[in-house]
């Protein structure tokens, strides 16, 4: 554009010739890179048109007050039923579990990391987090299944079942713990200095700067970091499934079998079932579920985190 | 320790845990040839000076003279820096400050510090000057504590039908007046002040001048600031540092009207910092 408005050379046809062959690549690689933004877009539209198409259709068959509220799930067994609740009791059992063992790990970890480690343990530590989030979950379902039920529940409470809402909670547990951390040292890091030297000067020890300035100073960051986490353990399939096992139940008991809604949708995609029938139809009406709460808790956690980034200035 | 802390809020003015060694009794805080810097860095070099109790001692001197890196000595504040070292002594009635025997946890009870911009806690104005006490262990009436404190800071009629609203929603001059009642509120021996006027207008520092004038009754005062006419206005006495090194140290009167020597005669007459 520059060369356009610049003064006229000597070879003015060399010139034009130039400038529109980079105008043209330049609207080529805008055309292009558009083109990858809406592919994205493209991509969740029609995921989120699939997914509420096939559930209208299922809704034609099953009514909503029926599924919303029914107590029991037996969509490929006579008598059928097609009452959710044990399916979303089942998923946030398993989250909820793998929260109580992430939040106090997770939150340690992001003090020490924040305001005890010196920077070369700090610059150990992280990536070696980063990794454990690399892990491939059917790994950690395997590690559930064949070490942790039989070898840690089962000798400490040995009427634990080999399929389990324990085992699953707590790798699906290790398994955010890098989500939390990561988010948490974030969150406490963004505490300004200030407040710190304010507390150290009112005869604060290390713990108490930590646990009463910067942990309260950055509470919205520490409950977002908490809701992203628990999004991840609520859409987790693998690990979940091989740990947890496929039984719909409506119980407490963290010594059960239950099944949840990514379980379940495992199992009727990966069985023969053909399109098209009622049975089919289910798994996109558990999708549909799955889809709303994790929207919600995602659109909860980033108004959250936008309110913390907002605290300080 | 826990105990000990304890007993230093309740009682902090009688008790004195500390050795007496060299200082003279009304001296509250005295270095002795000290050298502070930070890595190969020296930022104040060989300065001895004796801080006498309940007065109003001023540090001044051009940015970067060393003046600010003194005053957080005095309450260990430099510790976390990693590269800072010390050498020489800094006793503080008596007590090596950066001997191992001194815990700085518990120095910070004597010595508390107001910082250069105001930096109360994101919570309600009575849980900001509860804060310290309440983590100290305080068993006394804390409503009583947070009046008096807050009083003692020249704060209370402008707060106290809002003790729990937020900090932040008071002006910078109120917020910095709060974060005075909150050092007060351990009932401190010394209180130190980092230019604690930098960051507000001028009525605002008039009223935090006014405040220091009543505090030198009840503690002793260490403030740097950069700014002469205050150190003038408010300080019974002043030391003149420069390029790390003390260069005068005297009653505020004589060293406004007859400095010993040319380079603080140059400076308090404004012909270079």
């Amino acid at each position: 554009m520059v060369l356009v408005q610049g003064e006229p050379s000597t070879d003015d046809e060399g010139d034009r010739a130039m400038t529109t062959r980079v105008r043209w690549a330049e609207q080529l690689i805008r055309h292009a890179l558009f083109a990858c933004a809406l592919l994205s877009i493209v991509t969740t539209a029609g995921i989120v048109w699939v997914l509420a198409s096939e559930s209208f259709a299922f809704f034609r068959e099953v009514s909503p007050f029926e599924f919303f509220l029914g107590t029991r799930w037996a969509p490929l067994l006579e008598p059928r039923s097609f009452g959710i609740l044990p399916l979303i009791c089942g998923t946030f059992l398993v989250a909820g579990g793998a929260l109580l063992v992430a939040i106090p790990i997770g939150m340690g970890t992001g003090i020490y990391l924040s305001e005890y480690a010196r920077p070369w343990v700090r610059g150990i530590l992280k990536p070696i987090l980063e990794i454990l989030a690399g892990i491939p979950t059917v790994v950690y379902g395997y590690f559930a299944l064949t070490f942790i039920t039989p070898q840690v529940l089962r000798p400490l409470i040995p009427q634990t079942e080999i399929f389990n809402v324990a085992s699953a909670a707590i790798v699906v547990g290790v398994m955010i713990i890098p989500t939390i951390a990561s988010l948490c040292d974030d969150a406490f890091r963004a505490v300004p200095r200030t407040l710190r030297e304010a507390a150290y000067a009112l005869s604060a020890t290390r713990l108490e700067v930590s646990t009463r300035v910067v942990v309260p100073a950055a509470m919205s960051g520490v409950v977002a970091a908490v809701l992203l986490a628990f999004a991840r353990a609520i859409g987790e399939t693998m690990a979940v499934t091989l740990a947890a096992g496929m039984t719909p139940k409506l119980t407490l008991n963290p010594l059960e079998s239950v099944q949840t809604l990514t379980g379940y949708i495992v199992q009727v995609s990966l069985g023969d079932t053909p399109a098209g029938t009622i049975e089919y139809q289910t798994i996109f009406a558990c999708g549909m579920t799955l889809f709303l709460i994790t929207l919600t808790i995602n659109i909860v956690a980033h108004r959250v985190l936008k309110r913390f980034r907002e605290v300080y200035e | 320790m826990a105990e000990l802390r304890n007993m230093s809020v309740t009682d902090s003015r009688t008790r004195s845990a500390t050795r007496r060694v060299t200082a003279a009794p009304d001296t509250v805080i005295s270095a002795e040839n000290l050298t502070l810097g930070y890595g190969s860095f020296v930022a104040v070099r060989d300065v001895s000076l004796d801080i006498p109790d309940r007065k109003v001692t001023a540090i001044i001197g051009p940015s970067g003279c060393g003046k600010s890196t003194l005053l957080r000595a005095m309450n260990r504040m430099n510790d976390v820096v990693p590269s800072a070292n010390v050498q020489g002594r800094l006793l503080y009635r008596g007590l090596d400050i950066y001997s191992p025997r001194c815990d700085s946890v518990e120095l910070r009870l004597k010595i508390g510090m107001v910082f250069q911009r105001p930096n109360p806690f994101p919570k309600s104005i009575y849980k900001n000057v509860a804060w310290a006490p309440k983590i100290n262990g305080y068993r006394g009436d804390m409503g009583e504590l947070v009046e008096r404190s807050l009083q003692h800071a020249a704060l209370w009629d402008e707060v106290k039908d809002k003790l729990h609203q937020c900090a932040y929603a008071l002006s910078g001059g109120q917020q910095q007046r709060l974060c005075i009642a909150r050092a007060i509120a351990l009932q401190p021996d010394v209180l130190l002040m980092d230019e604690p006027c930098s960051a507000l207008d001028p009525i605002a520092t008039a009223r935090i001048e006014d405040l220091i004038d009543e505090l030198e009754n009840r503690y002793t005062v260490v403030l740097v600031t950069h700014n002469m006419q205050q150190a003038a206005r408010v300080s019974d006495l002043t030391a003149f540092m420069y390029m790390g090194e003390l260069v005068e140290f005297d009653a505020t009167e004589t060293m406004f009207t007859k400095p010993g020597r040319q380079r603080t005669q140059d400076y308090i007459t404004g012909r270079f910092g």
